[in-house]
């Protein structure tokens, strides 16, 4: 176990033992360990690393290091910034898991179910990547949960640029239960009143957040953006509907042309899927 | 009296009284637990606690697959792996290879056929954990792979999956005229999950050898001379060179501690004449330990126009798993109490319980009853819609009270104020919907941080009424033997009951404090050189143990009263004994205990043995059950309609308890049970899709959170002491386990107009489309 205090000496020692697992809160990775499924040669704590552990701003954005902790980001004056990421930050599990598990960690971990990763779709957040010898690249998030751009040896999340939109978002989360639980399904949608957009990301239904960009783009262009901008009913249940037909969509065609219906713990999925999208879109336009 | 309304009340006495009241003793009162402190603090220790000079360590290797033929099982690398001093397999159990607790159809170690995902085929004892658990997963097993029986409906036509068969019990119950038929008829068919006792401390244990070649075995056990038993039949040695020592209980809804890991414990310690300790992942303690039945339920009510019940008809299938272990006892509550405490005057129930490739079910409290709780009540709810009458009424025009007969033919005996339980729940006020509070403080279904939208949540009330039967049942013979001790002015109660929580050693106290007016009364270690008490479950120790701890204080109050008795011409029932004070009824004679005492030391032991039950017949006909007990709960739940997300807001509990021991413990055991009956409706059940054990860990299977918890409130005691009983008190464990499911569900049902009848409940039940 090696505890560097800067984010540059992490990757060197990462560089230096190939086989050695960084660790922050550990939320995943101890459970395995203790489990008895997982045992890393070595383990990189960066615990110690203070300079991903707070914020900064940066030209309109918001430069979050990957060391903050879910409790860090629930608090009030980070709800002022990023509304939606505190929101999820807030419904990731119970408060000892919270207070160890950071943002950085959800993104490696890169679960289905991980909260804040659909809400960095939505924000079309991009990762900071620290290098060996100093290297900084530029990653955006989806391609990384996509697969599209992995992780290099040697690499670490160091920061995560968020746009401050200055408007409205919501995160909502459906679980099984009325204690902290795993997501069944989540939506997470933000308002980008500059470049008039909506845009929507669905978590924990598919490996990775889902965005449905039709359905973003149909409703963007029927807000008014520069008046009051509710939508009547018919509207947000619409919106809900194409949102969930786009993430869960109908079952190929048969060859007789018929269309078979859903499982009924899918469709169920779809229609949650919907409520949350509707409610989603109604709370940022209220 | 309510609890709360005791607490005040005690609180107001306190007040008014500034001098420091003495330490409450004696029953009725809330004596806390000797252990509490240590519990609390985390310094009691428990069986993975414990530690031995030079131990080793134990892991076993468990079947990947729920039905398959080993072709064979090689041992070589597991053995040559440095650290390794033992493995053991099926070949190596010098005992009895097929053993269980209810029915010896289970064999130590699976030998030429293995029938559930993580069924024990080897052992090891290396001198690391890790290492164990390397060189279990060395050794090399051949399987054919069998298809899995999964489905207990298809077990009936399924090839034999053991040399017992597939049918482990039928019953069918005949009772009254099978032609008589109602003006209403309500059908339905209910599905009940796999509820896991889930106990939060895993099972662990240390066997140490003897130097006379038998073997200690440190167990969280509940059942130690059964365990006893049991190991000492499979290691082939005689009882007595076995002994279980009891450690600290983590937790204990059902049997502890199975014997998938404590007979490769011992035997991997008498193999290597080292101690050897296991604490099991909690994946194995979800593979190792037995399930509540899963069981699928068909039901027929019939009734007259007023709604009064005619004929109940019903089959009900329990999924006993791979192995019997207690299912015959499960089907027979199941049976028994197949219409619940209701007055039905004809009834003809089938069950059956069947084997399959599933994980093997047994004990887990309130068995059988809570599953058959769920449909009956379901009915009741059911033909309540139907004839148009108020749910609680309808009930009330049903319930059985003293005198009436079970559908066993068995008359009801003790007390049974069904009726003034459902009256006490209907009765207490509604909790408030939060409209004076701000909407940003409502506590949504989905929680604090969920998706709940105020529109979209509709409230329902619900009930349910439960019983279950107390002690063994048809003719098991309960027994327990207690010892008491006195010696300067310090009582000693040896007693092989275990304190699983359900808070024996403190009602020990309190009993001896109550007979001798001793205030320091301790309670030893249970091991088996101390005569058997039974398991500890279906309030068998407050009846069985209790009574024996009663009747041998007694004996040493006599003979600590004999004497004076006899010196002053008067017989021992003109003596009390009141805080250490001997007084005679007239006051002339005043002495203390320890005077009497004299300087010696009073021994005396008692057994409790309550009037024997006879099995059913084979029409499902006999007085089986020693006692019952009833309680009646209220739900009251916030359903999202949308999102079928269910908050349980409020129960109201009315329970038939005899008579309050200690009213903090009987809260405690009562909140308990009612909570773990929330988990069993709406998030507990351990998945087995094909046979195999899905997501075996606490996140994967919900236990209820503080969050999910809902508010309780004991809204009545009835206190009606059961005249058979020792101090006339019931047990009060397993009966809010049995009725809460039922009454969640009811008010769901409420909540949304669906029919809810499959627990535990899913959302898309809960959802109304549509509407």
């Amino acid at each position: 176990m090696t505890l560097p205090t800067t984010l540059d000496e992490a990757v060197a020692a990462l560089t230096a033992m190939p086989a050695a697992v960084p660790v922050a809160g550990g939320t995943d990775l101890m459970a395995a360990v203790n489990s008895g499924q997982l045992r890393p040669a070595a383990l990189v704590g960066l615990g110690r690393i203070s300079e991903i552990r707070g914020w900064q701003y940066l030209d309109g954005h918001a430069l979050l290091g990957a060391g903050l902790t879910h409790a860090r980001m629930g608090r009030p004056d980070f709800a002022a910034l990023i509304p939606a990421l505190a929101a999820s930050a807030r419904a990731a599990g119970p408060p000892h898991i919270r207070n160890a598990g950071t943002l950085g960690g959800n993104i490696a971990s890169a679960a289905p179910t991980g909260d804040a990763l659909p809400v960095l779709a939505a924000l079309e957040a991009t990762l900071i990547v620290a290098g060996p010898g100093g290297a900084r690249r530029e990653v955006p998030v989806s391609h990384l949960l996509a697969g599209m751009d992995l992780l290099r040896p040697g690499e670490l999340i160091g920061f995560v640029r968020v746009p401050l939109l200055h408007a409205p978002q919501v995160f909502l989360k459906a679980t099984g239960r009325t204690g902290p639980g795993r997501a069944v399904a989540s939506v997470a949608l933000v308002l980008d009143p500059a470049r008039r957009g909506v845009r929507c990301a669905v978590g924990a239904i598919a490996p990775m957040p889902l965005r449905p960009l039709e359905a973003e783009q149909w409703v963007a262009q029927l807000i008014d953006w520069d008046n009051n901008r509710a939508l009547v009913p018919d509207a947000l249940n619409a919106f809900g509907e194409y949102v969930a037909a786009a993430c869960i969509p109908d079952a190929a065609p048969g060859e007789d042309g018929t269309v078979p219906p859903l499982p009924p713990a899918v469709l169920h999925l779809r229609r949650t899927v919907a409520a949350l999208a509707r409610r989603a879109l109604g709370r940022a336009l209220s | 009296m309510s609890n709360e309304a005791a607490t005040a009340q005690a609180a107001q006495a306190a007040e008014a009284a500034p001098e420091p009241d003495p330490a409450p003793h004696g029953l009725g009162v809330s004596l806390p637990a000797a252990d509490a402190r240590a519990k609390t603090e985390g310094t009691f220790p428990y069986a993975a606690d414990l530690w031995a000079e030079g131990l080793l360590w134990a892991a076993v290797l468990r079947s990947p697959h729920p039905h398959a033929r080993i072709v064979s099982i090689d041992t070589t690398h597991a053995r040559e792996m440095p650290g390794v001093r033992a493995v053991v397999t099926h070949e190596d159990v010098p005992g009895t290879p097929v053993l269980g607790r209810g029915k010896a159809d289970r064999p130590v170690f699976a030998s030429e056929v293995v029938r559930h995902h993580g069924e024990p085929i080897a052992a090891v004892a290396a001198d690391h954990p890790d290492t164990a658990r390397m060189a279990a997963a060395a050794v090399i097993v051949e399987y054919e792979v069998l298809d899995p029986v999964t489905d207990p409906e298809q077990a009936f036509e399924a090839e034999p999956l053991h040399p017992d068969g597939n049918l482990i019990r039928h019953i069918p119950l005949r009772h009254g005229d099978p032609e008589a038929a109602g003006d209403v008829i309500v059908e339905g068919l209910y599905r009940i999950g796999r509820q896991d006792p889930a106990p939060i401390g895993a099972e662990a244990g240390l066997a140490v050898p003897r130097p006379d070649g038998g073997v200690e075995l440190y167990l969280a056990s509940t059942d130690p001379h059964g365990d006893r038993d049991t190991a000492a039949a499979a290691f082939g040695l005689a009882p007595e060179r076995v002994k279980v020592v009891v450690t600290g209980v983590p937790g204990a809804t059902a049997d502890r501690e199975d014997q998938s890991f404590q007979l490769p414990l011992g035997l991997l310690a008498l193999r290597t004449g080292c101690p050897v300790k296991l604490a099991a992942t909690r994946e194995e303690s979800f593979l190792g330990h037995t399930h509540r039945h899963p069981t699928l339920l068909r039901y027929r009510h019939h009734a007259d126009a007023e709604g009064r019940l005619v004929k109940v008809e019903a089959q009900i299938l329990l999924d006993a798993g791979a192995y019997a272990d207690t299912s015959s006892d499960a089907l027979a509550a199941a049976v028994a109490f197949a219409c619940g405490p209701y007055v039905v005057p004809n009834a003809f129930i089938e069950g059956w319980a069947v084997r399959t490739n599933n994980p093997p079910s047994g004990h887990v409290r309130g068995e059988g009853a809570m599953q058959v709780c769920a449909a009956y009540e379901a009915q009741m709810d059911k033909l309540a819609k139907k004839l148009g009458v108020d749910p609680a009424e309808l009930r009330l025009r049903n319930v059985m009270a003293t005198g009436d007969v079970l559908p066993t033919g068995q008359t009801v005996t003790c007390p049974a104020p069904v009726a003034e339980l459902l009256e006490a729940v209907r009765d207490f006020p509604l909790p408030p919907l939060p409209k004076d509070t701000p909407e940003d403080e409502w506590l949504l279904p989905g929680g604090p941080e969920g998706a709940g939208e105020p529109g979209a949540v509709r409230r329902g009330v619900g009930y349910g009424l439960g019983m279950v039967h107390m002690l063994g049942a048809e003719g098991a013979d309960e027994v327990s033997t207690a010892t008491v001790r006195v010696q300067g002015g310090v009582a000693t109660v040896l007693c092989a009951a275990v304190e699983t929580g359900q808070g024996f050693s403190t009602l020990a106290r309190q009993i001896v404090q109550e007979t001798l007016g001793i205030d320091e009364v301790h309670v030893v270690p249970v091991d088996t050189d101390q005569p058997p008490a039974g398991a500890g479950c279906r309030g068998r120790h407050t009846w069985v143990s209790g009574g024996a701890v009663e009747r041998a204080a007694k004996m040493v109050r006599t003979q600590l009263l004999q004497p004076l008795a006899h010196k002053f011409g008067m017989s021992t029932e003109l003596l009390q004994i009141t805080d250490g004070k001997i007084t005679s009824y007239d006051g002339v004679l005043s002495t203390t205990v320890t005077e009497a005492m004299d300087g010696k030391e009073l021994w005396a032991t008692a057994q409790c043995r309550p009037h024997p039950t006879e099995p059913l017949d084979e029409s499902g006909q006999g007085d089986a059950f020693v006692g019952m007990a009833f309680c009646a709960i209220r739900a009251v739940v916030d359903v999202d309609i949308e999102l079928g997300s269910v908050r349980v807001v409020e129960l109201a509990v009315a329970q038939d308890v005899g008579r309050v021991l200690n009213p903090a413990q009987l809260a405690a055991r009562i909140e308990a049970g009612v909570t773990q009956g929330v988990g069993a409706a709406l998030t507990e059940n351990l998945r087995t899709p094909r046979g195999l054990v899905r997501h075996p860990d606490l996140t994967g299977y919900s236990l209820p959170t503080a969050l999910d918890a809902p508010d309780i409130h004991i809204v009545k005691l009835v206190e009606e002491r059961d005249v058979v009983a020792p101090f006339g008190a019931k047990a009060v464990s397993a009966v809010p386990v049995v009725a809460s499911p039922a009454a969640v569900a009811s008010a769901v049902r409420s909540a949304t107009g669906r029919p809810v009848n499959r627990l535990p409940i899913r959302p898309q039940a809960a959802v109304v489309t549509g509407g």
